[in-house]
């Protein structure tokens, strides 16, 4: 078996097996986990017999499926891909734990839909052919959807005919730019297919992408959707659905787009600019806890977005570390968020603070995280930053200014989520009766703050492994061959 | 002495097994008591479109060179032998959908239904394989009747007789353009064959531009494309479910499998012209189908517009008139057929339940009450709308792509638009039915009825529909192998 399609088609199958077998809530919850853990395991399986020093694809499959319009299923993994496969399967894993542990009404349709975002979410960081890819997704919107809509906030409705009217817009001009892409160049596929000069097509995937991500203009569907989706659903859009978008914009809107990604380099870099300040300038306005958290996923994909369209190997190196590092803290504080909610019944830093009294567990790891994600040195957020910024000092002077300027935004604003959350004086809704984090809780968010102090320790693990001979533009103007 | 052409009986085989089991089922209207006519009529019926689908399907095989046979009348060919199977498919879900569904006082008159829906399946059938002016205008005839008798088969119901009068108006309106049209045609070229007409080398001759001009707007009123879609509202409205699934399916695999025929096989001259038509009349089914739908609470009237829409996406491909074209709309026909069949099925289901027209409003719940018609239904509207879980992401991929490689990438973009405006309807459906409280109905008669049939029907489109994402390369082979009967 090929272990790139088993980790696509395994949690689908679990979906399947969760749907159509009539278990009782506890076992459909433990099915469910234990299927995500089995993509942990098999990722890790995947990532020690992966081979860095090797440029071209691995675990690689090809079947046919579309052979009259030179389509297929081709899946495979390179280095980057490799890294944000791994952030999926781990944040998923938490997530979907989360849903256990906090017992989610109609648990069958909930473990099934949320196995199904991991397959259809591992399937995008795996596409090898352009149709392929674009199946998966709008593959993740549809669980995303119905996660948001049912099982969300009181303006939940809202909050998902928003976001799927952004995102399908982006996505359905991305089905015309690649069935042009794909009909001129004569394959779908990433690997074989060709660069393309075409600005209109480059700008139907970019415009996808940049709604996904987000970037500035294109945002109007994340606070709404960030605020109302359950935790562990924001948690997975943030962390690792946004990632998506970027992921997008480095395989095929730069690898396959190089004249248009020159000459349309600027526009993007200030879309990304004006992302990562206005996103901090919100994050610091937000009254709650999600709004800190959602905005500063916005700076952070502008942020991510700036490395990569820096165009140097210090900005693409960057951009990968900082995907999964950011993956793994928004993730993290997302789910910190919920069991504050859980706690206090809401996010709102006016109703809450003094939380750090009596709850060590919950202190010590928001603190950590926060302190991860406001990049103090020798953290994983700040190797990231630090590359992109350096690789945008390349390009020119005044993007590394930009980013350096949100990265001191960004400590504002997590200083002031942190203060209002655990210090100060104690909010109104916070009951002394209100726990410190329970065993459940800290096994599945102390994994997660583990991974991210891993990759503090060793941000040369991602980076340095993510482009073969360590030079992503290099490898990256050769096809990835 | 009239010259008797040679009959070969085994290309019009699927129409004799239907027509026979047809006559079977009249009869047992007769000789079968009251208390079993129902489930007799209905096996009669399951099994003479088991047997259409297994000559059917052994004419494909067997009609690897297409000819005419019967004094030239007829096609044996893998075009026809495709849309025998496709009839012959929906005809069989239809039956199980109906058995369960057709409500009539006392069963009555539940065997004219089935009888009507094999005689309808094999006028279909005959239609398809036609080859010549006279033979289409009277297989048209014949199924169309059967038709609209169909529609008005539950007369308690007003709607029902309204429905089956307003189709009957309208679409004699549509077979008189449609003979009209025929009769220009003779005129000008002087032959009925299809064949003959396109050999006839004939070029902007008026009478013959009038009388295509006839024939794409008779068979537009059959396929409900804008803008001679107006009776699809009310008669899939009013008709009986089942019936509005056959024809939602059956009447446009029919008729559009028809119109690419007489088009490349009668007109091939004139593509020029007839492809701007379709390309015209796919823009107008796209836009009236997708903005109208968007304005409906009731949801049959809200599938019945998103068929007209869907109606526009398969004429992308027609208007394409390429090979690919061909390809890519047969294709197409496969999971919309599936799909169009099981959401109306579902609906009919609720309908049942509640005795009273299924709105927005009163399918609150329904998906968590109905938890597999719920997720079939789920995965039909996420397909309608071009998501990937069924064929109709294919589907769409295949269209837009033939348009695309006709040089009309604007009309790709129109298409994609087109979807993103349906998504707001489908989805409202699929709010109505999983996001909105629970709504406390008084169920007519208790609890939900079990069904088991149309859950088998159901399962069956389910099947089709996401089997057909991932069996491309089967279906486009025989889409295919059937676009090669054609000239081209």
């Amino acid at each position: 078996m090929n272990l790139t399609s088993v980790l696509i088609w395994l949690p689908i199958a679990g979906a399947l097996a969760v749907w159509i077998l009539p278990l009782s809530r506890y076992a459909t919850g433990s099915l469910a986990v234990l299927v995500s853990l089995a993509e942990v395991g098999i990722w890790i399986e995947q990532a020690i017999r992966f081979n860095f020093g090797h440029g071209g694809l691995q675990f690689e499959q090809r079947a046919r499926w579309i052979p009259d319009l030179h389509s297929s299923y081709h899946v495979g993994v390179y280095g980057f891909s490799l890294w944000l496969v791994g952030l999926t399967v781990v944040a998923m894993a938490a997530c979907t734990a989360y849903g256990f542990w906090v017992g989610r009404d109609r648990p069958r349709a909930y473990f099934g839909l949320m196995l199904f975002l991991t397959g259809a979410t591992v399937g995008v960081f795996v596409a090898q052919d352009l149709l392929l890819f674009y199946a998966f997704f709008e593959g993740m919107l549809i669980p995303l959807y119905v996660l948001i809509g049912v099982w969300g906030g009181p303006g939940r409705l809202g909050a998902t005919i928003k976001l799927l009217i952004y995102t399908m817009t982006g996505s359905l001009l991305m089905l015309a730019a690649l069935i042009a892409y794909g009909l001129h160049g004569g394959t779908f596929d990433l690997v074989d297919g060709t660069f393309s000069a075409s600005r209109w097509i480059f700008l139907g995937f970019m415009f996808a992408f940049s709604i996904k991500a987000p970037l500035f203009p294109f945002h109007g569907w994340l606070p709404d959707a960030y605020r109302e989706a359950p935790p562990e659903v924001t948690a997975i859009l943030s962390g690792v659905v946004a990632k998506a978008g970027t992921y997008g914009m480095l395989r095929i809107a730069i690898a396959k787009f190089p004249d248009p990604t020159g000459y349309y380099r600027t526009v993007i870099l200030v879309l990304a600019a004006a992302a990562l300040v206005y996103g901090s300038l919100l994050a610091f306005r937000a009254p709650d806890l999600r709004g800190v958290v959602a905005y500063s996923s916005l700076a952070q994909s502008g942020l991510i977005a700036i490395g990569l369209f820096s165009g140097t190997n210090l900005g693409f190196d960057g951009a990968v570390l900082q995907m999964v590092a950011h993956g793994l803290i928004s993730t993290t504080l997302f789910l910190l968020a919920g069991t504050i909610e859980r706690r206090t019944t809401t996010g709102e830093f006016a109703l809450l603070g003094g939380m750090a009294r009596g709850r060590p567990a919950l202190a010590t790891l928001l603190m950590t995280v926060g302190i991860i994600s406001l990049a103090v040195p020798g953290s994983a957020s700040f190797a990231g930053e630090f590359l992109i910024l350096a690789g945008a000092f390349q390009r020119a002077w005044w993007w590394a200014a930009i980013g350096a300027a949100a990265v001191v935004l960004a400590a504002m604003y997590m200083l002031r989520a942190i203060s209002a959350v655990l210090h100060e004086a104690r909010g109104s809704l916070v009951q002394d009766e209100a726990l410190d984090l329970r065993t459940g809780e800290l096994a599945l968010i102390v994994p997660l703050v583990a991974a991210l102090l891993f990759i503090s320790a060793w941000p040369g693990g991602i980076a340095h492994h993510s482009f073969p001979a360590d030079s992503p533009v290099l490898s990256i103007g050769t096809g990835f061959k | 002495m009239i010259h008797t052409p040679h009959v070969d009986w085994f290309s019009i085989s699927t129409l004799l097994v239907l027509l026979g089991a047809s006559f079977l089922a009249l009869l047992s209207a007769v000789l079968v008591p009251r208390a079993a006519r129902r489930a007799v009529a209905a096996a009669i019926a399951g099994l003479g479109f088991a047997g259409g689908l297994v000559t059917s399907i052994w004419l494909y095989v067997d009609s690897a060179g297409g000819h005419r046979v019967i004094g030239d009348a007829f096609y044996r060919d893998r075009w026809t032998a495709l849309g025998q199977i496709l009839i012959c498919g929906i005809g069989l879900a239809t039956t199980l959908v109906g058995a369960e569904q057709i409500a009539h006082r006392d069963d009555a008159h539940i065997a004219e239904f089935f009888s009507l829906l094999l005689a309808c399946a094999a006028g279909m059938a005959f239609f398809i394989g036609s080859a010549n002016l006279m033979v289409m205008f009277l297989s048209l005839e014949w199924f169309s009747i059967a038709l609209y008798v169909m529609c008005a088969i539950d007369y308690d119901v007003e709607g029902s007789l309204e429905a089956g009068l307003k189709y009957l108006v309208v679409g004699s309106f549509g077979s008189a353009a449609l003979l009209f049209g025929s009769a220009l045609v003779y005129g000008a070229t002087n032959h009925i064959g299809f064949a003959e007409i396109g050999a006839a080398g004939h070029s902007h001759d008026t009478l013959l531009v009038l009388g295509l001009a006839m024939l794409i707007a008779g068979l537009g009123f059959k396929s409900s494309a804008a803008p001679f879609h107006m009776w699809t509202p009310d008669v899939y409205e009013g008709a009986p479910t089942p019936v509005t699934a056959f024809m939602s399916a059956a009447t446009k695999v029919a008729a559009f499998m028809l119109a690419f025929r007489v088009l490349r096989t009668a007109f091939p001259q004139e593509e020029h012209l007839w492809s701007w038509a379709l390309m015209g009349i796919a823009v107008a089914s796209l836009v009236v189908g997708n903005f109208a739908a968007l304005v409906q609470r009731n949801v049959k009237r809200m599938l019945a517009y998103s068929s007209i829409s869907h109606a526009g996406f398969i004429l992308i491909g027609l208007a394409a008139a390429t090979p690919l074209g061909g390809r890519a709309f047969v294709y197409y026909l496969i999971p919309y057929s599936a799909m169009a069949f099981g959401s109306f099925a579902i609906v009919g289901s609720r309908e049942r339940e509640l005795g009273a027209p299924v709105t927005l409003e009163n399918l609150a719940g329904f998906g968590w009450e109905r938890p597999f018609l719920g997720v079939a239904m789920w995965f039909f509207l996420f397909g309608f709308a071009g998501l990937p879980l069924t064929g109709g992401f294919t589907g769409k991929f295949y269209v837009f792509a033939a348009a695309y490689q006709h040089g009309w990438a604007w009309l790709v973009v129109i298409g994609v638009l087109a979807t993103l405006v349906s998504l707001w309807y489908y989805l409202a459906i699929v709010r109505a039915m999983y996001m909105r409280d629970e709504l406390r109905v008084a169920v007519a008669g208790g609890s939900p009825p079990r069904e088991p049939l149309l859950h088998a029907a159901v399962g069956l489109s389910l099947v089709v529909a996401t089997g057909s994402l991932f069996a491309v390369r089967p279906l486009i082979d025989l889409a295919k192998h059937a676009t090669n009967a054609l000239p081209f």
